[in-house]
């Protein structure tokens, strides 16, 4: 009889809905039906069985085919790369667990490696804003047994977080906000006319790049100063029309996203917002929050800041020594410099996400993706080595948007052979001492003087 | 008549592109979704296109192919927008601001339509082709 699981963990977006229902087959090999997903969340469920999937590691060969081999051979095979290798970058890590994280951070202490993750392309400019200014947030619960007024800026959940709105925003009914939508307020400040946008009570088409500008205008009237007539492409009536609701909100919260990050003023934009939050709860509670990509996204920042002090952009090509410095140790930036001579593309697709330019000064050296599935990035790999999929075939810990951890569980087995991310760092780093006893071993022969037998 | 228009380009995810990618970037779904660049009426017009129309987009680290859209997320006269994905980061400029974050929205690019038989490359062409790995459609 097809098995029914229930209260299980999404491995899309870092909203992390943890409700879904997935009903298996009898002999458990394939995902029959999964309830309470959205349309991506379905998809990674459906795409684990019913695609072709790479069961071995796959090397490429000479005449640019790939050739299967075992795990062993491309152990060794990863190892020495990072071996031979002076600088390089194990970057990724977006659709992974924590216990993968932790592993993968042992071995690039050991093989004296940059250590990223996605946060470097997504909000690591929050992060930076966060270093300097804080981050009075809360938790998803809290907002939606609370808030009162939402405002969305530069966010577009209903097509990347698509449950957002449903579970914990907008529409939910909580403790203290029985009426759900009917009493809450909706802001959304973008430059486009969203799918988001479409169910706010106010909208305000921001001009693009202009979002600090709107940002200080807002400041500029909580604080009772005068605004010009127009800001960033907003009329003045509208931006006091707006604060005025912020400043007799219960409990409010800004949750803003790309649009912030990714355009000119990065981390100002968000530390500016985090200035308003504060600004704000001299009225009343306001609260902010980074829209997190991917499902445990946050979680390289937790496990590797209690590891090393640092959540993103790591250098530990000094070992025992970590250092941070984005736009020094940055992913994009060490790539378009021509720093890094081997490059790790684990639980992401850089293939397909970084600008073209930085694929090419990458793909100058080795390249080996760790990944489920064949991207973009395993299709200009040097060695691609599979792994199962967190959440779906594996167990772990992951760090939802608002840092809460959850434990996710796997609902079938991965293909047979395919070992997860964890157990294939594991045993890099075994082979990573291997290799260096080895050459410890010949240095020492070599360094001994002929005749004289060598210390124990 | 062929016009050339300058326009201030953004690159976000959508949901196609988010089911498609999850269902395969070698997929024609994938393909559909993302190789598509949305422009408001009067830049469409501007340009002296209809939708469905191809035109090239070129920044100043790139350019690339893509089919004209009027998206149902409407944009203002002078923005455009690139689903998030391959064909986007073909002419996302890789400069940082010192922060690690390439300038994935609010570059210029200019946009003109395509000479005749020029076409939307695939992911996987567009990808291999730049690091000199594509073998032709196998």
């Amino acid at each position: 009889m097809p098995k029914r699981i229930e209260n299980v963990g999404c491995p899309y977006c870092g909203v992390c809905c943890d409700d879904l229902v997935v009903t298996v087959s009898d002999d458990g090999k394939k995902i029959l039906e999964v309830e309470n997903a959205c349309a991506i969340g379905n998809q990674i469920y459906h795409h684990a069985t019913e695609s072709e999937r790479v069961r071995l590691p796959r090397l490429r060969q000479p005449d640019g085919t790939y050739k299967e081999i075992s795990y062993d051979e491309a152990i060794d095979y990863a190892a020495r790369v990072l071996y031979n290798a002076k600088k390089p970058l194990i970057y990724g890590f977006g659709s992974t667990n924590c216990e993968g994280m932790a592993a993968a951070a042992k071995v690039g202490e050991k093989a004296g490696a940059i250590l990223d993750n996605c946060a470097s392309i997504c909000h690591g400019s929050s992060l930076l804003a966060i270093f300097d200014n804080g981050y009075p947030s809360c938790t998803l619960g809290e907002v939606k047994n609370r808030a009162d007024v939402i405002l969305y800026w530069g966010a577009n959940p209903a097509h990347a977080h698509p449950r957002h709105m449903s579970r914990y925003s907008i529409f939910p009914r909580g403790f203290f906000t029985g009426k759900g939508h009917k009493s809450r307020k909706i802001i959304v400040i973008d430059p486009r006319y969203t799918d988001t946008a479409r169910v706010a009570d106010i909208y305000l088409q921001v001009k693009q790049g202009y979002d600090y500008d709107l940002f200080n205008a807002f400041r500029t009237v909580a604080r009772g100063h005068e605004i010009p007539e127009e800001v960033a492409g907003i009329k003045r009536e509208k931006i006091l029309e707006v604060v005025e609701i912020m400043k007799n909100a219960r409990f409010g919260t800004i949750f803003y996203g790309m649009g912030l990050c990714h355009t000119d003023g990065r981390n100002h934009n968000i530390d500016i917002a985090i200035s308003l939050t504060r600004d704000l709860n001299d009225f009343t509670k306001w609260t902010i929050m980074a829209m997190r990509g991917h499902y445990n996204i946050t979680g390289p920042n937790q496990v590797w800041s209690w590891q090393y002090g640092f959540p993103y952009c790591l250098d530990l090509s000094k070992r025992d020594i970590a250092h941070m410095n984005p736009g020094e140790t940055s992913s994009i930036d060490l790539a378009m410099r021509g720093e890094i001579d081997a490059f790790f593309n684990v639980a992401t697709d850089a293939g397909a996400h970084f600008p073209i330019e930085a694929v090419k000064e990458l793909r100058k050296h080795p390249w080996i993706t760790i990944d489920p599935n064949i991207c973009m990035a395993s299709e200009i790999s040097d060695l691609h080595i599979p792994v199962g999929i967190v959440g779906v075939e594996v167990p772990g810990i992951v760090y939802r948007m608002d840092n809460v951890p959850v434990q996710y569980r796997k609902v079938i087995d991965p293909p047979e052979g395919v070992i997860s991310d964890e157990e294939l760092f594991e045993r890099i780093y075994q082979r990573l001492c291997e290799l260096e006893a080895e050459d410890a071993a010949k240095e020492r022969v070599k360094t001994t003087a002929e005749g004289i037998p060598a210390e124990d | 008549m062929a016009n050339k228009i300058t326009l201030n380009m953004i690159t976000q995810r959508s949901i196609e592109e988010g089911v498609a990618m999850e269902k395969g970037k070698t997929t024609p779904e994938y393909f559909e979704a993302c190789s598509i660049i949305e422009l408001h009426d009067e830049d469409i017009k501007a340009l002296g296109l209809v939708p469905n129309q191809l035109v090239r987009v070129t920044s100043e680290c790139g350019s690339v192919v893509v089919k004209v859209v009027k998206g149902r997320q409407t944009l203002y006269p002078g923005l455009a927008f690139i689903p998030q994905g391959v064909w986007a980061n073909q002419i996302v400029p890789p400069r940082t601001q010192a922060t690690g974050e390439p300038q994935y929205s609010g570059f210029p690019v200019t946009v003109e339509p395509v000479a005749s038989g020029e076409r939307r490359k695939s992911a996987l062409e567009l990808v291999q082709g730049a690091v000199g790995m594509w073998r032709g459609e196998q």
